[in-house]
């Protein structure tokens, strides 16, 4: 029989527990309702124009197309720079270092992943983006690539976490049988382990490209903040999310500007959102967690 | 032959690749604590900011980042112990098990700029709160919660499961069978994930952005209702917003340095306080 007591407190942990789809419930339904009413008034297709002239005495433009190519460029560049450090450093972490090593290696990649992004973009804006500008010959060091360099830096330890625990997963069966059969170590690890282990390296690479596409500090005081389309990584651009920090700050509550803002916010969160949830279909379909 | 000296090139090169990023994140804290050391003094930690931050200290800052962390922690601890106790010891499988799962893996991945909107669109302006240390305070707490339910789960299901059919076995209750057999020894782990999610709160500019952080306010908060200066948004507008930011490098350094350390320092004690329990408690 169940007292009174271990109801009331079964109720309240589920109570706790549910908290967090309030929150995720709240998270849509206030950004939408400070969005909402640009759909009427100046409309919604404003937003797909290629032009982003948020503040203007002519006429105000809120295309976010270029700060979408500006995030895409930033996280593409990124993600060509984070897979081979993050695979390899998952490799090597997991299955060529020695003990010694592990036990340095691994504490280091977890302190990496806490230094604020703050402090990763101030390191940019005074030690990498002068290299970057002296070495490519640049105007300015505030390039796409400075801040793509930069995001790869924070998505790394992501990545080489998730994979690290994906390549662990593998059964250990697996390399057993292909060093019987006279396999050496690396044919082992690439043409086995890696290639077991390859859905949750991808989902740890989505899990990267997540992160990278939502940071905002880093990309904010690095990238250059001009907000133009074009493809081009030595090139200024603006993010969704610097956009996002550098405005919201000067802008008036309610008016069409502020609006479009929490569009740009509903994008990113729809664009993430989709990015986890995939990644975590994937690690949990092949048990890699 | 030729096929050995490959795989040592191979093995070479990963190994490089391992150590280039080593070496990059060793060269940005060396950088850090290099150049930032000088300008630390007890003047610069307990002194508040004068000229626009041009000299004086950064006390208000640390104290507003201190605050922050506090508010959010006290918050999102309770909430978060709760939630991984429900997840790890009542939950059955089910829909609502299912969708909280999918609630707290969304929350985790949400970009840290859209919990600063929402925080400026629920509690900033729905609520009344304005720009303001419990703004602030409760975004971040919402925040680092997925990080604390998520290591609170692990060390909940680290207990074996003998613990508690003994307790249950004995007659004691569900809450009962948690509370004296279970929760003591996963309640350091449980703290483990708070520090993590306390590190992480203490460093995110993002959403303390749009929710309370002030541009240069030399003096402390008097209320909850007030708004504070904190130790990231400083140094971004220190290197950034600031009109002369050649001349103010050092108060960057300085404030980069005692952030990282504030940090570093949280992190540090995390891992050593899991690796410690983990070689502890040996089933």
């Amino acid at each position: 029989m169940k007292s009174w007591r271990d109801k009331a407190i079964q109720t309240i942990l589920v109570g706790a527990a549910s908290t967090s789809i309030l929150i995720v419930l709240l998270i849509f339904f206030f950004l939408g309702r400070e969005a909402f009413p640009f759909i009427w008034e100046p409309g919604f297709s404003n937003l797909f124009q290629a032009r982003w002239i948020p503040v203007s005495f002519k006429e105000e433009v809120f295309g976010l197309l270029p700060l979408v190519t500006g995030s895409l460029l930033v996280t593409g560049l990124a993600t060509v720079l984070m897979v081979p450090f993050g695979v390899f450093g998952a490799i090597y972490i997991a299955e060529l270092a020695t003990e010694k090593e592990r036990s340095f290696l691994k504490p280091f990649i977890e302190i990496l992943a806490g230094i604020p992004s703050v402090v990763i973009g101030f390191f940019g804006l005074v030690v990498l983006s002068p290299i970057i500008k002296n070495f490519f010959g640049l105007n300015t060091g505030l390039t796409a690539l400075t801040g793509a360099i930069l995001l790869a830096l924070m998505a790394v330890p992501t990545v080489i976490t998730v994979s690290e625990d994906a390549i662990q997963s593998v059964p250990k069966a697996f390399r057993e049988a292909s060093l019987a059969l006279g396999a050496n170590n690396l044919q082992t690890i690439f043409r086995i382990i890696v290639p077991a282990a390859l859905p949750g390296m991808i989902a740890a690479i989505m899990l990267g490209v997540g992160r990278v596409i939502g940071e905002t500090m880093a990309v904010l005081m690095v990238t250059g903040n001009a907000a133009k389309l074009t493809l081009d990584p030595f090139s200024s651009v603006r993010t969704m999310t610097a956009t996002i920090a550098a405005e919201m700050g000067e802008v008036a509550f309610g008016s069409h500007h502020y609006q479009a803002l929490f569009w740009v916010g509903i994008f990113l969160l729809i664009m993430t959102f989709f990015l986890n949830v995939i990644a975590q279909r994937v690690l949990r379909k092949y048990q890699m967690r | 032959m030729r096929s050995e000296l490959q795989g040592k090139i191979i093995v070479w090169s990963i190994r490089a690749t391992t150590y280039l990023i080593v070496g990059i994140v060793g060269y940005l804290l060396l950088d850090i604590i290099v150049k930032g050391i000088p300008t630390i003094s007890w003047e610069f930690l307990s002194g508040f900011p004068r000229r626009s931050g041009a000299e004086g200290g950064i006390y208000p800052a640390i104290i507003g980042t201190v605050y922050l962390v506090l508010g959010a922690i006290i918050m999102a601890f309770p909430l978060g112990m709760a939630s991984a106790i429900y997840l790890s010891e009542y939950a059955m499988q089910g829909r609502l098990n299912r969708y909280i799962r999918l609630a707290i893996i969304t929350l985790a991945g949400v970009p840290s700029i859209v919990f600063g909107l929402f925080g400026l669109g629920l509690f900033v302006l729905f609520f009344g709160f304005g720009a303001s240390i419990l703004a602030g305070s409760l975004t971040l707490a919402f925040m680092i919660l997925p990080t604390i339910i998520v290591s609170s789960e692990e060390a909940l299901q680290a207990v074996p499961m003998g613990l508690r059919e003994a307790s249950l076995a004995l007659g004691a209750t569900k809450w009962q069978t948690v509370y004296k057999s279970v929760l003591p020894y996963a309640l350091p782990g449980m703290f483990t994930g708070s520090i993590l999610g306390i590190g992480r709160a203490a460093g995110e500019t993002a959403p303390i952005l749009l929710t309370v952080a002030a541009f240069f306010l030399p003096r402390l908060p008097k209320s909850i209702f007030d708004q504070v200066m904190a130790l990231p948004y400083h140094l971004y507008v220190l290197a950034t917003q600031h009109p002369d930011t050649e001349k103010v490098l050092p108060m960057q350094y300085g404030t980069a340095l005692v952030l990282i350390f504030i940090v570093v320092f949280f992190n540090l004690t995390a891992i050593i306080l899991r690796n410690h329990f983990r070689k502890k408690i040996q089933w």
